[in-house]
């Protein structure tokens, strides 16, 4: 299995999905080799073989790789032009991504497998050149588009290695109906050969008591709204300003919570100073862990306004741990839980609406938080690995 | 002998319209959405007008011509019927045409299907009174038989609307209440001295009602000789088959291509065919038959859902929270004297907006779905809270009004004292002249 990130190195959902993945598909008796393309630390999963692809490759390079799962090739200039000289492996990004997939030949010649499986368009590279050696079928696993990253406006050379790896492959998994409409659509793929698994989650990282978070703030009668996501214009957060903004027109005893870093916030920031909000609105960071627990559970309502999300992870997160979801339309999440406010990202008027409900009525609140964690139950990475094995099955079996 | 006693409910509640909370203060007409949405009140009474009332009746009377044994019984809501005047007075004609023939009863209800009962003993007295007027305007009959909002019975409301002078009360045939015994007879509630209990025989009912048009289920198709045979079963164990059910079963919840109309049109010759068999209403029912029995309901039941109590209109927080906000208005809704805000507080408490919100089979996607005209229980929530928001805006305004005219009358009057002692002016006149009008409104 080809990813690029993993717990506790990840920025976002995709380190969590394949963790979680993962560890319940060794539960089912399948055996992971998981590759990642740079030797990080703290990797200690007893249930997973972790293989670093630039061990491999002579020159152990102990520091931060460039290849970052949310890159753009202009950020990926920027950094370039940032990093000390012996960080780099990798002229550009291409090259980068490349010099991954030479690796994983070597990798796909010493690891005996039976399916090889690519998470994301930067492991596809990888999960072709492994292919190409091994002869075994290829799957390449959806969690977002370059369509989604980027609000519609693809960067060329992601969108062929996308493309590139989506034909290559044996069989696709989007993480969504949304995603495999966006891949059909866009991709020129033919609908049947893309499979749609829903991602889950492990109920039982939510169960543990916390202390409480932002308990002067609740204590004073004031009600918590919570954004957590990258702070990029695929998570919509520019919506979630605009929406504050609507909401405290009406009710300014709200607190409104953005918890997550990324390319805009800076831009996010200045928004929501421009527009007057800046004792209205706070700004925590990347956040994990339980502090991620405990801003869950302070929070009345978990908004993710995001303009494309093939999945949303957070949402179901915010569900396990009681509260209740506001999410928009397009988003994969949506296609799971039932017992959520659902909102167009741009309707702002209808956001506020939702929003103002919840949190002057409990009764709203009540019954969107419980009947939401209930509805998340059955939403699992077992559930999901599950769907995996016979996918592993189905096209092992059709390759004899 | 087996007398078949039919009673259809007809009820379309005022759905509200999407009402967003920056509505409130705005916009004070919550019912008029003119959208292509099954919110569109006058959308969807014209089209289960077509479908199912105008073709129905058409057929009931032609039944009634046909055969002067039959007989049925209605029970028409008072929001029905005030929608029948304001969109579709062709309806009202055929159904007023179908009590002229004297062997259809008309049923006692609350005005407005409401749970009034449950919330405020006077509100439902109030409606009871509002509908009987109702009728006997329309129809220029008195019912003399009461059923309550979606079945809804219990012990309480037998002995209540005993008091209010009601022969008989209908109730569902429950399992668990019945045990042994069968719902083909008269029963009393513990407590009453005249009144008569009929219960819903729920098996034959729902064959019509529901499983009519199942394929998976054994008995399809339905025929009106089988349906005949059954009710002839009963013979011997029971002397009255109460059929209740929804008068939209006709057409709208059975389609036409079922063949629902045939099947009503063949099932009363069908029945009459056999000798011992006749049709009741029933005020005649109770008249008829003593009661055999208690039917002791300490808890409610209706005839809503497999569960047949109230958790299809109460039973999420979202729904206890908007029922006790609306009967918490009462008093100051009374107190403003204003008609209009009466009548939208009592539209409100239609229990069909309760049932929108309904959360209990919604991951399911069943019958609470088909029912819903909102996408989610949420949605029909949140427009009911922000219509009481405005509610209770024009209350409060009324109110300032009120005390601002009574503020205005001790002004009057003492400037009327001090104008009194002193040469009349101008100006009086320039000041009574000028409150008068809010007076007047008020």
């Amino acid at each position: 299995m080809f990813g690029w990130e993993f717990p506790p190195h990840n920025s976002g959902g995709l380190g969590t999905a394949c963790y979680g993945l993962t560890k319940s598909l060794t539960k089912s008796n399948v055996s992971v080799t998981f590759v990642l393309p740079k030797k990080l630390g703290g990797l200690n999963h007893d249930f997973l073989k972790i293989v670093f692809a630039n061990i491999r490759n002579i020159k152990i390079r102990g520091v931060t790789s460039l290849i970052h799962p949310y890159i753009t090739s202009e950020l990926y200039d920027e950094y370039l032009l940032k990093a000390p000289e012996h960080q780099l492996y990798g002229l550009n990004l291409f090259d980068e991504v490349r010099r991954y997939g030479l690796q994983a030949r070597l990798i796909a010649a010493e690891e005996p497998h039976d399916v090889i499986h690519a998470h994301d368009w930067l492991s596809f590279r990888a999960g072709i050149e492994a292919k190409r050696i091994s002869g075994k079928p290829l799957i390449v696993h959806v969690h977002a588009t370059e369509f989604d990253r980027t609000g519609g406006k693809p960067n060329q050379f992601i969108y062929d290695e996308e493309r590139r790896g989506l034909h290559a492959a044996d069989c696709i998994i989007a993480v969504s109906q949304l995603t495999k409409n966006v891949i059909v659509e866009h991709y020129g793929i033919e609908p049947s050969r893309v499979m749609v698994v829903h991602n889950g989650i492990d109920h039982k990282d939510f169960r543990h008591a916390l202390p409480p978070a932002l308990k002067n703030v609740r204590e004073s009668g004031k009600k918590v709204v919570l954004f957590v996501g990258r702070i990029t214009i695929q998570k919509g957060p520019d919506y979630f300003i605009k929406v504050a903004k609507r909401v405290l027109e009406l009710d300014p005893s709200v607190l409104f919570v953005v918890s997550g870093s990324g390319d805009m916030e800076h831009q996010i920031i200045r928004l929501a100073s421009d527009m007057g909000l800046g004792d209205k609105i706070i700004f925590a960071g990347f956040v994990r862990g339980d502090e991620l627990l405990k801003l869950y559970r302070a929070a009345d309502l978990f908004v993710m306004p995001s303009v494309s999300e093939p999945f949303g992870l957070t949402a179901l997160e915010a569900l396990a741990n009681g509260t209740p979801i506001l999410v928009s339309k397009q988003s994969g999440v949506s296609e799971v839980v039932t017992h959520a406010l659902k909102s167009d990202f741009w309707d702002i008027d209808d956001m506020a609406d939702k929003i103002l409900n919840v949190v002057s009525s409990r009764g709203l609140h009540d019954t969107l938080g419980e009947l939401g964690s209930t509805d998340v139950e059955h939403v699992t990475w077992e559930s999901a690995a599950g769907k995996c094995t016979q996918i592993y099955r189905d096209i092992i079996n059709s390759a004899k | 002998m087996t007398s078949v006693c039919f009673y259809f409910q007809v009820h379309q509640p005022f759905r509200i319209k999407k009402y967003r909370i920056f509505d409130v203060g705005h916009d004070h007409h919550y019912f008029n959405d003119k959208s292509d949405r099954d919110i569109n009140n006058e959308k969807i009474l014209h089209k289960v007008a077509n479908k199912c009332y105008l073709p129905t009746n058409k057929l009931m009377l032609e039944l009634l011509e046909k055969h002067p044994e039959f007989k049925i019984a209605y029970s028409f809501s008072g929001v029905f019927l005030d929608q029948l005047e304001e969109f579709s007075p062709e309806t009202l004609v055929s159904f007023q045409k179908l009590v002229k023939t004297g062997r259809v009863e008309i049923l006692e209800e609350t005005y407005y299907h409401s749970l009034a009962f449950l919330y405020s003993k006077d509100e439902f007295v109030r409606q009871v009174e509002l509908h009987r007027a109702k009728i006997k305007k329309l129809f220029g009959v008195t019912p003399k038989v009461f059923r309550n909002t979606e079945l809804i019975y219990n012990n309480e409301l037998a002995n209540f609307v005993e008091g209010m002078g009601y022969k008989a009360i209908l109730a569902e045939g429950a399992d668990n209440l019945l045990g042994w015994r069968s719902p083909n007879f008269a029963y009393r509630s513990p407590g009453t001295t005249t009144i008569k209990t009929l219960l819903k025989n729920y098996k034959l009912s729902d064959d019509i009602a529901f499983r009519f048009s199942s394929k998976s289920w054994t008995e399809w198709p339905l025929t009106s000789e089988k349906f005949a045979n059954w009710v002839n079963e009963v013979n011997g164990n029971g002397n009255l088959v109460n059929l209740f059910m929804d008068y939209e079963t006709f057409g709208e919840h059975q389609w036409e291509d079922t063949g629902i109309f045939e099947f009503l049109r063949a099932l009363p010759g069908a029945i009459l065919k056999h000798p011992d068999n006749e049709f009741i209403t029933p005020t005649e029912a109770v008249a008829k038959y003593p009661a055999v029995g208690e039917y002791d309901a300490h808890n409610f039941v209706s005839w809503a859902d497999v569960e047949r109590d109230l958790s299809a209109w109460l039973s999420n927080s979202m729904q206890h929270e908007a029922i006790n906000n609306i009967y918490a208005l009462e008093a100051d809704v009374f107190a403003t004297g204003d008609a209009k805000i009466i009548e939208d507080w009592r539209k409100l408490q239609t229990s069909d907006h309760f049932y929108y919100m309904c959360t209990k089979w919604f991951a399911d996607g069943d019958v609470h779905k088909y029912f819903n005209p909102y996408d989610t229980p949420y949605e029909a929530f949140i427009a009911y809270n922000n219509v009481l928001h405005d509610l209770r805006l024009r209350i409060a305004d009324r109110k300032t009004k009120r005390v601002q005219s009574k503020k205005d009358v001790v002004v009057k009057k003492k400037v009327a004292k001090k104008v009194a002692n002193r040469a009349p002016t101008v100006h009086v006149k320039k000041v009574s002249g000028k409150k008068a009008p809010k007076i007047a409104k008020k």
